[in-house]
C-alpha cells in the first residue's frame, strides 16, 4: 500500500526524519518495502510565457520556441505541438535536474541551440499526461516556482506491506494512528465537516435476503451532482497512492477508502432500476458484467450479489460493481452504497472468481465497521464540496445477529510478562493498548478487561493483546535470553548419523549427491521402463511436468545423468536419498473419527519409503555391487550378500540384476539399466544402478560390535579351483566354502574366473583362495588338509562342482 | 718339491685387473667367483698347503689369506662403486613427471542443500536440540488444521498447495512447510521439546531465480515451562552468530502467522556485505530470513498440550535461501539440474 507522508500528516504532526519514520513503521510490523521522494524533481522548474514559436527548416517534429521565465527571453527547441505563442508553460532551465536524475544541459538540434526544456506533466511526475507539454494558468507570473504555482509540495511516499492481521492499517488513518502512538505524537481524526442525514423512510429501498453474507448495508442519496475532474490536490493524492483519477465522484469514493479503509460504491441513481437494492446470495450460473468489462458467472459458491430493486444484478457485493449503473459524465444523481460484508464470504468468492479488487482486499480481512458512518459523512462532505452534491435521504439496514460485535476479554499482566519475558507493570500495558484504541478497564483488584476497538477484529485472544503490547513496547526492547534444553536429550539419532555415514561413504567413492523433484510428468516413468498405471497424481497441478508422485528415484536420477552427459561430462556418478510413494497395497481400515486427523484421509497416507539410489556411468553392474558391499561394511550389516535375481525388475537389465540382501532378506537391487532404456536416453555405455530401501536397511541386523582378536601365528592359504556349471552362482559356492571351512577360516575370496580350453562348455572355472589361521597355534598340515577336504566335498556335493587337479 | 705355491703376487694383480675390468655387478660377481670360488687360484693354493713342509705351512697360509683379503677388499670397494652407479641408473630410469596426471581421482560432493542443512543441524544439535522428521506427503490436518488454519482460511493461499488425487478431495497434500513435523513431534513426545524439523517441502509456484517449487526448510520448536518471547529472540540470535559468524546480528519485527502469537519476521545482518549494504540485501544491510513466534494456544490445544501450563516458540526459514545467501547463487533453478559443474564447486 502506498501512503504519502503529507496525507499521514492530516492525522498527526509527523516530522521530517524519514529514517525514523521508516524504522518505526518497520518496528510496528508495517513493513516499508520502498520509499519514494516525489516532487523534488520539479524544484528547478519555473513558470514561463511563450514569446515566439517558429518552425525549423528541415524539421517538422520540432520547433524553435522563445520563452520568458522571468529573466528575459531564452531560446529552446521543443517537440510538443499542443501550444502556441502566449501559452503559459512549465520550463526547466539549463542546470535543472528533473525526476530520474535527468539533468538539463545546453543542446543543439538542427543547428538551433536549445537552452532548457518545456516539460510535460509526466516528465515532471506531477500527472499522467505525456502527450504534450503541461499548460498552466495564464494568470501565473513567469519565474514563479512550478511547485508553488500548482500547489505541489515535495512529498515522500511509503510503500507498505500490511500483514493479514492488520486490516486497520489498510488505510492512511490506520497507519497514522499506529505510528503516532509509537512516536507519542497527538493523533486527531479531522471532523468530516458535515453531519450525516438520519436514516429515513424515504431513503433508497434496501432489502437484504442474506444477512449472513452482508449484515450491514446502507444507501445514501446525493442529488444535483456535476461530474467533472477532481480537484488537483485530491487527484494528486490518489495518484501518489497509486490510483488513477477518473472523475470526482469515483475519485472521492476511492479517496475515502484509502483514507478511512471503508470501500463504498457510487451508483448512477437514474440507472438503478427501482431506485433501491436487493442483497441476496447469487444463484448458480447467474451472470453479471462487472466494471472491468468482463462478464462473470457467479453463484458457484456463496457469492453475495447486489441487485437493483427489481432483482437484476448490479454488482458482486464487496468485490466489484456492475457496468450497467456505473457513474458516467452525465450522472446527476448518485446512490452511495456503504456496507459491511462477512470477511470469509468475500475471501472465498474473490478466490473462486479469481477476482481481486481494492475493496475485496479490505473486506476479506475485515473492514472497520465503526468507520462506516464516518466514511459516508466524509464522502458526502467531499461530494458537496467538489461535485456540487446535495445530500438526500439515507437508508440503513443492519442485522444485529450477524453484525460484528465488540470483543471484550481479560488480560493478565502476569501472562504478558511470562509470555514475553518482560517486567511490565499495569500502567505501561494500559498505555500501550490505550494508545491504539483499546479500552482498558481495571477492577480494584487490578484485573484488566480490554475491549478491542472496532478496527481490530483480529484481536480476539489474550495472546493477540500481548502481541499488541509487545509491538508498542518494541520487539527489540525485550531482553534476549537463552534457555537450556537440559533433560530433553537432543543430538542425532542413530538413523540420522547413519544417513550421514551413507552420504560420506558414497562421496568417498567419488559419487556426488543429486536432489531431484518428487514430482514427475506423464510418461517420465514409462520412459525408463517403469509402469504408470497405479501412480498417484496431483489435483490441479500448475504444470504437467510436476503432476505425478514418483514411485522410484530412477526417472529423476537418470534425467540428471542425461543432463550431465549432454553437457559432455566424461563420467557421471550420482546418488540420491529421498522418498518414493505407492498406493497402500492393502486398504487401511477407516480410522475412528477421533484419530482421523492422525491417520489422515480414509485409507491412510500413501506408502512413503525412504530410498537410496546410485547411478554410475559408464560402469557395469559389478560397480553397483561393489558400492553395495562397501556401504554394507560401513553400516556393519550382518551377512550382507548379493543374490542372483530370480525375476526381472522394471527398467533394469534382465540378465544383469542381482538382489542385495542382509542376513537373507532383500533390501534392494544392484543392476544395470536396461540397454533399451539407456539407448532411449541417447546415452552410450552401460549405467550401473543400485537401489536400496533405506528404511529396511536401517532396520536390518548388524554384526557384533565386540572386538575380535587377531592371531600372532602364521596363516596358511589353500587355493581351490572348481569347474562349476554356469547356472550355479559363484556367490553360492563361496558361501558353501565359507560354511565348510569352519571357524579357523580367516577369509575366502574368488580370485580367478576362467572359461575356455580345458573347461567344458556350459561351465567355468572358479578359483577361490581360503586363508586359515588359529589364535593359539600354528596350523598343522593335517588341520589344513582336513578343512580342504571338507571344502572340496561340500562344493562338489552341493553344486556339482569339480575340483580341477 | 713338485708342488709349489702359485705366484701369489701375480695372482693378486691378475685378480685386481679382473675386478677393475668388471663394469657391472654381474661381471663383478663372475670375477669374484672365478678368483675366490672353489676353482679359483686361492682355493688351489690352499689345497697345496698340505703338500708343504709343516714348518712352511703357517707362513704360506698367512700369505694366501693376506692375498685373498686384498682381493676381497678390492671386490668390496668395486661392488660399492658399481651399486651406487647402478642404483643411480635404476632411479633415473624410474623418473616420472608427477604433474602428468591423466583423469585424476575425484571425490564425490554432497548436495549444497545437504551441506547447508547438516551445518544448521550441527548448530542446533550443539544447542541441545533433537532433529525430527516426517513424511513429505501429509494430511491436510497436519499441514493446516492443527496449525490453526481451518479450511477456507485466507492464509492457506490455496494456489500454493498441491493436493493429491488420493482419498477424499483436499485431504492429502505435499507439505507446504515442515510445520506438520512439529505437530507430529508434539503428538508423539511430551514436553519439554527442543527440536528442529528440517526437510523438503513443495509449493505450487512458478520457478524463478529465487524460488523453486521443491525446496528445503528448517523449523525449530521449543515447548517447555515458562518459555518466553525473549527466549525466542535469544535463540535466533545464538543460532545466527553460530552459523553466520559473531559479527552477524538478528532483529525481529512484528508479522502475522496463524500458528504463532505474537509473531515475528526475523532478519539477519547481510552475510555478504556484513551490514554495509550491497546488491544481495538491496542496500539495507539486512537479509530477511524467516518467520517465528510464540506457539499459538490453538496449536498447543490441537495436540493436547495445555497452553496455561506450557508455552513454546517456533521458527522457520529456507535452507536453500541460506545457501543462496551464503554462496550468492544468482539463479536457484540451477539446483534442479544436478549439473556436476555446479555440484563440484562445493
Amino acid at each position: 500500500m502506498l501512503v504519502p507522508l503529507s496525507w499521514l500528516r492530516d492525522f498527526a504532526p509527523f516530522g521530517h526524519d524519514i529514517d525514523l519514520l521508516v524504522d518505526t513503521m518497520n518496528a510496528l510490523g508495517l513493513v516499508v518495502e520502498g520509499v519514494e521522494r516525489v516532487g523534488s524533481g520539479i524544484r528547478d522548474v519555473v513558470v514561463a510565457k511563450v514569446l515566439e514559436v517558429d518552425s525549423i527548416e528541415g524539421a517538422d517534429r520540432i520547433r524553435r520556441v522563445v520563452v520568458d521565465h522571468g529573466v528575459g527571453p531564452v531560446q529552446v527547441v521543443c517537440g510538443a505541438m499542443n501550444f502556441g505563442q502566449g501559452a503559459t508553460v512549465a520550463f526547466a532551465p539549463v542546470g535543472s535536474v528533473l525526476p530520474g536524475d535527468f539533468a538539463i544541459g545546453k543542446r543543439r538540434m538542427k543547428g538551433v541551440e536549445s537552452n532548457g526544456m518545456i516539460c510535460s506533466a509526466r516528465e515532471l511526475e506531477v500527472g499522467e499526461d505525456g502527450a504534450g507539454i503541461m499548460l498552466l494558468d495564464d494568470a501565473l507570473t513567469p519565474g514563479t516556482p512550478l511547485a508553488e504555482a500548482i500547489g505541489v509540495d515535495p512529498d515522500v511516499v511509503f510503500d507498505l506491506a500490511i500483514e493479514g492481521n492488520r486490516p486497520d492499517a489498510l488505510c492512511v488513518l490506520g497507519v497514522a494512528r499506529d505510528l503516532a502512538a509509537k512516536l507519542a505524537l497527538p493523533f486527531t481524526e479531522p471532523d468530516p465537516a458535515m453531519p450525516l442525514p438520519q436514516p429515513s423512510a424515504d431513503g433508497p429501498s434496501v432489502a437484504v435476503e442474506s444477512p449472513s453474507l452482508c449484515p450491514i448495508f446502507t444507501a445514501t442519496h446525493l442529488d444535483h451532482v456535476t461530474i467533472g475532474p477532481s480537484p488537483d490536490w485530491l487527484a494528486r493524492r490518489l495518484t501518489l497512492a497509486g490510483m488513477r483519477p477518473i472523475n470526482n465522484i469515483v475519485d472521492i469514493s476511492n479517496y475515502v477508502m484509502l483514507e478511512l479503509g471503508q470501500p463504498t460504491h457510487p451508483y448512477d441513481a437514474d440507472r438503478l432500476q427501482g431506485g433501491g437494492f436487493l442483497v441476496r446470495q447469487a444463484r448458480p450460473g447467474e451472470q453479471i458484467a462487472t466494471l472491468d468489462g468482463e462478464v462473470r458467472t457467479v453463484g458457484q459458491g456463496e457469492d453475495c450479489l447486489i441487485a437493483d430493486a427489481h432483482g437484476v444484478p448490479v454488482g458482486i457485493g464487496g468485490i466489484m460493481g456492475g457496468g450497467s449503473s456505473e457513474i458516467h459524465d452525465g450522472t446527476t444523481s448518485v446512490i452511495l452504497e456503504a456496507a459491511w460484508f462477512e470477511p470469509m464470504v468475500i475471501a472465498r468468492s474473490s478466490k473462486q472468481l479469481g477476482l481481486r479488487s481494492e475493496a475485496s482486499a479490505r473486506f476479506e480481512k475485515g473492514v472497520d465497521e465503526g468507520s462506516l458512518d464516518r466514511s459516508v459523512a466524509r464522502f458526502c462532505a467531499l461530494a458537496a464540496a467538489y461535485a456540487g452534491a446535495t445530500v438526500g435521504a439515507r437508508t440503513v439496514w443492519r442485522s444485529e445477529a450477524f453484525a460484528p460485535a465488540p470483543v471484550t476479554q481479560v488480560l493478565r499482566t502476569a501472562r504478558v510478562n511470562s509470555l514475553l519475558g518482560t517486567e511490565l507493570d499495569d500502567a505501561a500495558i494500559d498505555d500501550y493498548l490505550g494508545g491504539i484504541g483499546f479500552v482498558v478497564e481495571r477492577s480494584e483488584s487490578g484485573v484488566a478487561t480490554i475491549t478491542s476497538p472496532s478496527w481490530r477484529p483480529d484481536v480476539t485472544i489474550e495472546e493477540a493483546l500481548i502481541e499488541e503490547v509487545a509491538r508498542h513496547h518494541g520487539y527489540d526492547s525485550i531482553p534476549r535470553t537463552l534457555r537450556s534444553s537440559s533433560g530433553s536429550g537432543g543430538g542425532l539419532t542413530r538413523k540420522q548419523r547413519e544417513r550421514r555415514l551413507v552420504r560420506d561413504v558414497l562421496c568417498g567413492r567419488s559419487i556426488s549427491e543429486a536432489m531431484t523433484s518428487p514430482l514427475l510428468g506423464p510418461g517420465d516413468h514409462a520412459r525408463v521402463g517403469l509402469p504408470e498405471d497405479d501412480l498417484i497424481s496431483a489435483d490441479r497441478p500448475l504444470v504437467l511436468e510436476e503432476s505425478i508422485l514418483r514411485s522410484s528415484l530412477l526417472p529423476g536420477v537418470l534425467r540428471s545423468i542425461s543432463h550431465n552427459v549432454r553437457h559432455r561430462a566424461t563420467e557421471v556418478r550420482l546418488f540420491e536419498l529421498g522418498p518414493t510413494w505407492e498406493r497402500p497395497r492393502e486398504p487401511v481400515a477407516e480410522p475412528d473419527a477421533i484419530d482421523r486427523h492422525v491417520t489422515g484421509p480414509e485409507g491412510g497416507l500413501p506408502h512413503e519409503s525412504d530410498r537410496l539410489a546410485v547411478a554410475l556411468w559408464p560402469a557395469d553392474a559389478y560397480s553397483a555391487a561393489d558400492v553395495w558391499m562397501v556401504l554394507a561394511d560401513a553400516l556393519r550389516l550382518q551377512k550382507p550378500a548379493i543374490a542372483v535375481a530370480t525375476q526381472s525388475a522394471d527398467g533394469l537389465h534382465p540378465t544383469r540384476t542381482a538382489v542385495v540382501t542382509v542376513d537373507g532378506s532383500a533390501v534392494g537391487v544392484a543392476a544395470e539399466i536396461d540397454p533399451a532404456v539407456v539407448e532411449r536416453l541417447g546415452i552410450e555405455g552401460r549405467i550401473a544402478w543400485l537401489d536400496i530401501d533405506l528404511t529396511a536397511l536401517q532396520a536390518a541386523p548388524r554384526r557384533s560390535a565386540i572386538a575380535r582378536d587377531v592371531s600372532r601365528f602364521p596363516s596358511s592359504d589353500i587355493d581351490l579351483a572348481f569347474v562349476v556349471p554356469d547356472d550355479v552362482a559363484s556367490g553360492d559356492v563361496l558361501i558353501t566354502l565359507e560354511k565348510a571351512a569352519g571357524d579357523l577360516l580367516e577369509f575366502v575370496e574368488l580370485f580367478d574366473v576362467y572359461r575356455g580350453q580345458g573347461v567344458v562348455e556350459g561351465a567355468r572355472s572358479l578359483a577361490y583362495r581360503l586363508r586359515f589361521c588359529a589364535l593359539d597355534h600354528t596350523l598343522t598340515d593335517a588341520e589344513v588338509g582336513e578343512r580342504r577336504a571338507a571344502c572340496i566335498d561340500a562344493a562338489e556335493t552341493r553344486h556339482g562342482a569339480n575340483l580341477r587337479r | 718339491m713338485a708342488d709349489h705355491l702359485p705366484d701369489l703376487d701375480t695372482a693378486v694383480s691378475t685378480a685386481l685387473q679382473a675386478v677393475e675390468a668388471a663394469l657391472t655387478l654381474d661381471e663383478l660377481r663372475e670375477a669374484e667367483s672365478s678368483v675366490l670360488g672353489k676353482h679359483g687360484v686361492f682355493a688351489a693354493a690352499k689345497k697345496r698347503l698340505a703338500s708343504l713342509a709343516p714348518e712352511e705351512r703357517a707362513p704360506a697360509g698367512a700369505s694366501i689369506n693376506a692375498a685373498r683379503a686384498a682381493v676381497e677388499a678390492a671386490i668390496g670397494e668395486r661392488r660399492a662403486a658399481l651399486s651406487t652407479g647402478e642404483r643411480a641408473k635404476l632411479l633415473e630410469s624410474d623418473r616420472i613427471d608427477l604433474t602428468e596426471r591423466r583423469r585424476p581421482e575425484q571425490r564425490g560432493h554432497l548436495h549444497l542443500v545437504t551441506q547447508t542443512q547438516q551445518h544448521l543441524e550441527d548448530v542446533f544439535v550443539a544447542m541441545g536440540f533433537s532433529v525430527e522428521e516426517g513424511p513429505l506427503v501429509e494430511t491436510d490436518w497436519h499441514n493446516f488444521q492443527a496449525l490453526n488454519i481451518p479450511p477456507a482460511h485466507p492464509a492457506r493461499a490455496n494456489q500454493d498447495t498441491l493436493y493429491l488425487d488420493f482419498g477424499a478431495p483436499e485431504t492429502t497434500l505435499l507439505r507446504t512447510h515442515t510445520s506438520p513435523v512439529q505437530i507430529r513431534t508434539m503428538l508423539s513426545k511430551a514436553p519439554p521439546i527442543y527440536a528442529i524439523c528440517p526437510g523438503r517441502v513443495y509449493r505450487k509456484d512458478t520457478p524463478d531465480a529465487r524460488h523453486t517449487p521443491a525446496f528445503s526448510q528448517i523449523e525449530g520448536l521449543v515447548v517447555d515451562r515458562g518459555i518466553t518471547f525473549g527466549d525466542l529472540a535469544g535463540t535466533i540470535d545464538a543460532f545466527t552468530k553460530a552459523y553466520f559468524g559473531a559479527d552477524i546480528n538478528a532483529r525481529l519485527r512484528p508479522a502475522y502467522f496463524p500458528f504463532t502469537e505474537p509473531s515475528a519476521e526475523f532478519e539477519v545482518t547481510c552475510a555478504i556485505c556484513r551490514g554495509d549494504g550491497c546488491r544481495t540485501c538491496s542496500n539495507t544491510g539486512w537479509i530477511e530470513l524467516g518467520g517465528c513466534g510464540m506457539v499459538h494456544p490453538a496449536v498447543l490445544r490441537a495436540v493436547g498440550i495445555d497452553p496455561e501450563e506450557w508455552s513454546g516458540f517456533a521458527f522457520g526459514f529456507g535452507i536453500d535461501r541460506c545457501a543462496q545467501v551464503f554462496h550468492t547463487i544468482s539463479d536457484m533453478r540451477v539446483m534442479a539440474d544436478n549439473d556436476l559443474r555446479f555440484i563440484r564447486q562445493f
